[in-house]
């Protein structure tokens, strides 16, 4: 039998009903891979007492014939989400001890449907970066390794890259991941497993920490597209608490996948061929057209004019709502505080703020602040939600020819911890393909496809008309199924050499 | 548009409640200024008789009936601040 943690989410599912195996092992055989795993610190907080009690309670569950649709699946969970009675600090100082009292109505969604939490996976601090190199507790670690820089440590991608790491190193079946610019998406190429952001309105944000509200998106990682679609059918669904919660029924997205793709019409949009990506992954986008000819879809030129200012768009729109949004760390209700006797208020604040936010959230903080300062937001801010309207335009008219879109994930392989530093611009880069998909809400699905000439996985993004997440991971199962990604993380080949 | 220089940084670090030093501020403004010169190529974009786009899909916010439904939480409201005193947040001095 194959080791419990190599299963796929919808293998495991068959192998508790058929009684090959407990929740109790399994859960055990992920707890066991994290403890060898802690290299990566790919989790912030672990959880495995909590996991084999819940694994236990489930396990009865079943017996009884109450299983939900992810009854006793180990999974991991984004430090963004509020996870009742377990510490959740969006990797940041700021949060650091705090408690909440409440659970997310997604990680919720997930616990009602009988999955078990490992523990809390690391980010960038507040989902804001795409290294996971600004994260409060430390780099976490790719478990991919550059065939030709072998002792170098690559990062995982971010913000979601704590939960990419230990999707892609088998100490989670699954995890969840939000994105507001790529967040779910990128980190997924860097460690060679698949991610998905729903259309905005499919999952509720109450209770995920907020970066920027008309971006963040919460969706699920998994080894398969698949496991993603059993997830995603838990995460989703109408949300009261949420006012942009969409009153949406969700389908059942994992029965659609095997349905054939012919006819189906893929656009290629020509603006998508920017200067500076590696000929490789010039070279894997031209196999997926081939693999979706091959399927049977129609292949289609299509053009959205701006992409190219999606990014400072993006730099605009985020930064904004993040300054609006971060407010509210001010040392009084919850979280860290730094004060003085004979401090003021505003001491406190300024104090607790400077001391608890890392330089990347100060500097958005900031840019936020300062366009939508008097004098600037016409110039910045209202100019860029405008832009926001031509590029989501331009789907729209690119739909009108097309159903799915294909596109390169990131621009790049994984790449050294410590690299695109020098300069907060070039980090910003890497989301260059995925940022106008946040901007414009729509669907985006990461699946991997092919390996760098250094080893390393590359992802092909398809994207997808608002709330048809089932045309897109249809389409996706076909790249799944062409590109038989099977390559293991360098992690595990080094442990079975 | 204008330069940010130290005095704009240590300006919008006050707006932001963010503590920050002169030398801080020197370190800062270069970085703000490479970012804001590199949006301003949204500059060439004519974006005339556009409308501003706040959300990206359109939904009417739903609405609930005006009743009170929340609450009687006090214990959990309070539970992960700093200091609290008889069942309120407790802050340095504001009054004199």
């Amino acid at each position: 039998m194959t080791s419990l943690t190599h299963l796929t989410i919808a293998d495991a599912l068959k192998g508790l009903e058929n009684k090959e195996f407990s929740s109790v092992e399994l859960t055990q055989a992920h707890i066991d891979a994290m403890a060898d795993a802690k290299h990566l610190n790919a989790f912030i907080v672990e959880t495995p007492e909590h996991a084999l009690e819940q694994a236990a309670a489930s396990d009865k569950k079943r017996a009884a014939g109450n299983a939900g649709l992810l009854e006793g699946i180990p999974l991991a969970i984004k430090d963004l989400f509020c996870t009742k009675g377990i510490q959740t600090t969006a990797s940041s100082k700021m949060l650091e001890g705090f408690v909440p009292t409440y659970e997310s109505t997604v990680s919720g969604n997930l616990l009602a449907d009988g999955a078990i939490t490992l523990g809390k996976t690391a980010l960038d601090e507040f989902a804001m970066g795409s290294a996971n190199t600004t994260s409060y507790f430390g780099n976490v670690v790719n478990p991919w390794k550059n065939a030709n820089r072998p002792d170098v440590d690559l990062v995982p991608g971010g913000s979601s890259g704590g939960s990419a790491a230990a999707v892609a190193a088998r100490i989670a079946m699954g995890a969840t991941g939000t994105d507001t610019g790529g967040s779910i998406r990128q980190p997924a190429s860097f460690c060679g497993i698949s991610g998905i952001k729903p259309t905005y309105g499919r999952c509720s944000r109450w209770g995920v920490i907020a970066f920027a509200s008309s971006l963040d998106q919460a969706g699920p990682m998994a080894r398969t597209i698949e496991d993603c679609s059993i997830m995603l059918r838990s995460m989703a669904g109408y949300d009261p608490k949420d006012s942009t919660s969409a009153n949406r029924e969700v389908p059942d997205y994992a029965a659609t996948l095997g349905g054939d793709i012919k006819g189906l019409r893929v656009g290629i949009p020509k603006e998508y061929r920017i200067d500076g990506i590696s000929e490789e992954i010039d070279t894997l986008w031209q196999q997926g057209i081939e693999w979706m000819k091959d399927a049977g879809a129609e292949i289609v030129d299509i053009s959205l004019p701006h992409t190219k200012y999606a990014l400072p768009v993006y730099y605009i729109i985020a930064p904004a709502e993040a300054s609006s949004n971060l407010a509210r760390y001010d040392g009084v209700r919850y979280g860290l505080r730094v004060t003085e006797d004979g401090d003021n208020l505003i001491d406190m604040y300024e104090k607790t703020r400077a001391e608890g936010f890392g330089d990347e959230v100060k500097r958005r903080i900031m840019i936020g602040t300062y366009v939508l300062s008097a004098g600037y937001y016409d110039a910045y801010y209202l100019k860029a939600q405008k832009i926001r309207r031509l590029i989501s335009q331009d789907f729209k008219n690119a739909y009108e020819k097309c159903d799915v879109i294909l596109t390169p994930t990131a621009p790049s392989e994984a790449f050294a911890i410590g690299e695109n530093e020098e300069d907060p611009l070039t980090m910003y880069l890497n989301d260059v393909f995925t940022v106008s998909i946040n901007l414009a809400g729509l669907p985006g699905l990461s699946i991997p496809a092919g390996l760098s000439k250094n080893g390393l996985p590359l992802g092909l993004q398809l994207v997808g008309r608002s709330w048809d997440e089932a045309t897109l991971l249809r389409a996706g199962h076909h790249i799944e199924k062409a590109a038989n990604f099977s390559s293991m993380p360098s992690f595990y080949t080094e442990k079975a050499a | 548009m204008s330069e940010i220089d130290n005095n704009t940084v240590l300006k919008v670090a006050r707006l932001s409640r963010l503590r920050t030093s002169e030398a801080e501020a020197a370190k800062i403004a270069p970085e703000l200024n490479g970012i804001l010169t590199w949006v301003e190529q949204l500059g060439e974009v004519n974006t005339d008789n556009v409308e501003p786009l706040p959300s990206p899909v359109d939904i009417t916010l739903h609405q609930r009936e005006d009743i009170v439904n929340d609450g009687d939480c006090q214990e959990d409201v309070l539970a992960n601040a700093y200091e609290t005193l008889e069942g309120f947040y407790v802050v340095p001095k504001v009054v004199e």
